[in-house]
């Protein structure tokens, strides 16, 4: 039927009843949520640089994904087959993360001020992740951070608009040497090749520490810090080949990763020493099989490749949607970015069930999102850390395998843990919980 | 003693690295008096730039002869010199000749600029691989450990271009008329030397030079944004040490440096990065214009 029938027939009476229920509205305030509102977002993530095609444009790839499938509605398995956000279509501004932290405030601001946008969803800079958060508790601007890994951001403040709707990067060791200790993995000797920058250094110390829990024989053979980008590590393979460790530990990631892969592949490091990468699934697509067998590999989540191993009606949902679109399977970033929207999705329809169905604002979303807990394709989200402000969530680790007959990278022997079991209980440091022991940790 | 052998085949592999990506940089200083901080961008554009042809060659049954591949690199890198060297220098740089140097500089890193967006216009920001040249050569053993053979192909280029561009400036005609331009640039235009020509050859070179470097390190790297910022930081210091100018200083900094920072990631991981600029420093000290005083030469 189109607009101009539909005059007709409905006829002015009608039209002016709308009109008056309008005006009406307007005079209360916010009127219930209609159908043709929207729900506006600014989506921040590297569209450039080094962080771009590791994280940042795979996770909007999923988020573009997520948020045009949301808004045709009935597309993505219950609960999310409502449409939209509780019936509001999904409208996004996209910010390029890339330029540092001051620009990253400023364009903030522009975000909140000038773009107007309801929510803001961003961050994959841990020093971003830092930066903005202040400015948004001083707007009373909604924020979510979707990507980043330092555990500082709500150890170390409090803030009443922001969240973190990822496990912090804790997960990521405490699972590593857990999986060392279940598989039997002994690892007399033990070195790390990690960036020399916040990342890099807080991964070994965190992995160094789980270790001494839980091999308390475990030493330390070599602790390599090479700079960010620096590409090269002939130097540095030699050091850790030369040490003879059983087991070398690497946070690399992006373009320095695929680099060491490449170098320490044809120097035969893999071969002579268990090698494992916390977080590094994301360069396999790119890799392939030269990515070898063996690596003991992390996603900081259930992410990826265990996360195909562990379907579930949203995760093939995603997998398939994914891999249709973009011709390559969807790594650890578009899995953090989508359950970070399904998050904030809850949120806003948690928060209009409570305000009788108007749009929320940013007081309501901050109430809604507060200790909530949602269904992802990596599975079960919970905002139980920084006073429910953080998230928890499963995570897995497990070890390469080249499928030849199929042409593509599997993940075998793959373990899960359970969020309470390689996350720190509210109110805990992750480091001074692994140097305690873990108290109180709940694995299956 | 196994350790030192080890040290220094590690430095002398990066070292050599080091010499190919910073000899470019010195030898336009040389010449041109232009510091170029798009050194770094070149060095990018021919990593790149033999990222594709080499992918394109073996896309087209390059694998029948994979040893060609070698030759496609070095072309690559030609073709980059032969479009940007006279582009940049004929279009831009020679406006500013005879001017401040700091204005150089400045023009020299508004190019650094350009060239990274125009990279990412023509490659996008995914990463390019072409591995093939660096397993091609298989690997020897040297004492307890395995190398990859193409690092000594690397030393092996360093000490050719060492070498031959040692041999132009000093033992050749064109050479003689290069370095006639550089102590008294009017004094050799009064003589009939085609200054602009000089100019323009020695700055194709540097740049040919950079984007060898760039050739060179393509298939042991995933060619992607960002990877001149660093290569233009070590050339510096590299041939700061040397003194600038200077072909020979750049191979001693480059090797002094390529072995400190080897004993350091063996003997002092945490040094590593602090290593190079603390050799800079302590150079500077005693030779404030670098272990060979090239720049002394030059008319005031």
């Amino acid at each position: 039927m189109d607009k101009k029938s539909l005059t007709r027939r409905l006829g002015r009476p009608v039209l002016g009843t709308v009109a008056a229920l309008a005006m009406t509205a307007g005079m209360l305030g916010t009127g219930p949520a209609k159908a043709a509102e929207s729900f506006k977002i600014g989506v921040v993530t590297f569209l450039s640089g080094g962080a771009a095609e590791s994280f940042g444009v795979p996770a909007w790839n999923g988020g573009k994904l997520l948020i045009e499938a949301l808004n045709r509605g009935g597309e993505v398995p219950a609960p999310y087959d409502k449409k939209g956000f509780g019936g509001m279509t999904i409208e996004y501004v996209l910010v390029d993360e890339a330029g540092g932290a001051t620009k990253q405030v400023q364009e903030f601001r522009n975000l909140v001020q000038r773009e107007k946008v309801d929510a803001v969803l961003g961050y994959v800079s841990s020093g971003d992740c830092l930066a903005v958060p202040p400015v948004a508790d001083e707007l009373k601007a909604f924020l979510i951070l979707y990507d980043c890994g330092t555990p500082r951001v709500f150890e170390e403040a409090s803030y009443t608009y922001v969240f973190r709707t990822a496990a912090h990067a804790a997960m990521d060791n405490i699972s590593l040497a857990r999986y060392m200790k279940s598989k039997g993995i002994e690892a007399k000797y033990f070195a790390g090749i990690n960036q020399d920058y916040a990342w890099g250094q807080d991964s070994w110390a965190d992995f160094v520490a789980s270790m001494s829990v839980i091999q308390p024989g475990a030493k330390v053979k070599t602790a390599l810090f090479p700079k960010i980008f620096a590409g090269q590590y002939g130097t540095e393979i030699s050091a850790l080949m030369r040490e003879k460790p059983d087991l070398v530990h690497s946070s690399l990631w992006g373009g320095d990763l695929q680099a060491f892969v490449l170098q320490a592949g044809a120097r035969g490091l893999f071969k002579r020493a268990q090698v494992a990468f916390s977080a590094g699934d994301h360069v396999i697509p790119q890799l392939g099989n030269k990515m070898p067998d063996g690596i003991i590999l992390g996603a900081r989540g259930v992410n990826g490749l265990a996360a195909k191993a562990r379907p579930n009606a949203l995760t093939t949902w995603f997998w398939d949607a994914y891999t249709k679109e973009y011709k390559v399977f969807p790594v650890q970033a578009p899995f953090r970015m989508v359950q970070g929207l399904l998050g904030l999705k809850t949120a806003v329809e948690k928060a209009m069930v409570a305000n009788g169905g108007k749009k929320p604002n940013a007081e309501e979303l901050a109430a809604a999102m507060k200790g909530l807990e949602w269904d992802a394709p990596s599975g079960r989200i919970q905002m139980t850390l920084g006073g429910g402000h953080q998230a928890i969530q499963p995570n897995a680790i497990g070890r390469t395998k080249w499928d030849t007959a199929k042409g593509e990278m599997t993940l075998i022997d793959v373990e899960y843990y359970a969020a309470e079991c390689v996350n720190p209980p509210d109110g805990t440091k992750a480091v001074d919980w692994i140097k305690a022991g873990f108290p109180g940790a709940k694995c299956k | 003693m196994e350790l030192f052998a080890v040290i220094l085949v590690d430095g002398l592999i990066y070292g050599a690295w080091l010499f190919i990506v910073s000899v470019g940089l010195t030898l336009v200083f040389g010449v041109l008096n232009i510091l170029n901080l798009a050194h770094g961008s070149l060095y990018a554009v021919g990593a790149y730039t033999t990222a594709s042809a080499v992918g394109a060659y073996f896309a087209f049954g390059g694998d029948g002869f994979p040893i060609g591949s070698y030759a496609v690199m070095i072309i690559a890198a030609v073709l980059v010199a032969i479009v940007i060297g006279p582009l940049l220098e004929r279009g831009l740089l020679r406006h500013f000749y005879g001017r401040d140097e700091v204005l150089a500089v400045l023009v020299t890193y508004g190019v650094f600029l350009i060239l990274e967006d125009v990279m990412k216009l023509i490659w996008g920001v995914d990463p390019y691989f072409v591995y093939q040249p660096y397993d091609l050569l298989g690997s020897v053993e040297v004492g307890p450990l395995y190398y990859v053979s193409y690092d000594f192909l690397v030393i092996a280029v360093a000490i050719i271009v060492g070498l031959l561009v040692w041999f132009v400036i000093n033992r050749t005609r064109q050479g003689k008329v290069v370095l006639a331009v550089i102590h008294d640039r009017e004094m050799s235009q009064a003589m009939g030397v085609n200054v602009d020509r000089v100019f323009m050859a020695a700055f194709a070179a540097g740049v040919f030079l950079a984007a060898l470097g760039g050739a060179l390190t393509a298939p042991m790297i995933s060619v992607s944004p960002g990877i001149s910022v660093n290569v233009i930081i070590l050339a510096f210091a590299v041939v700061i040490i040397g003194g600038l100018g200077s072909i020979e200083g750049a191979a001693i900094g480059a090797v002094v440096v390529g072995v400190a920072r080897a004993a350091s990631v063996h003997l002092l991981p945490e040094a590593e990065l602090f290593i190079i600029y603390l050799v800079m420093a302590a150079v500077l000290v005693f030779r404030p214009e670098g272990l060979f005083q090239k720049t002394q030469a030059r008319k005031i």
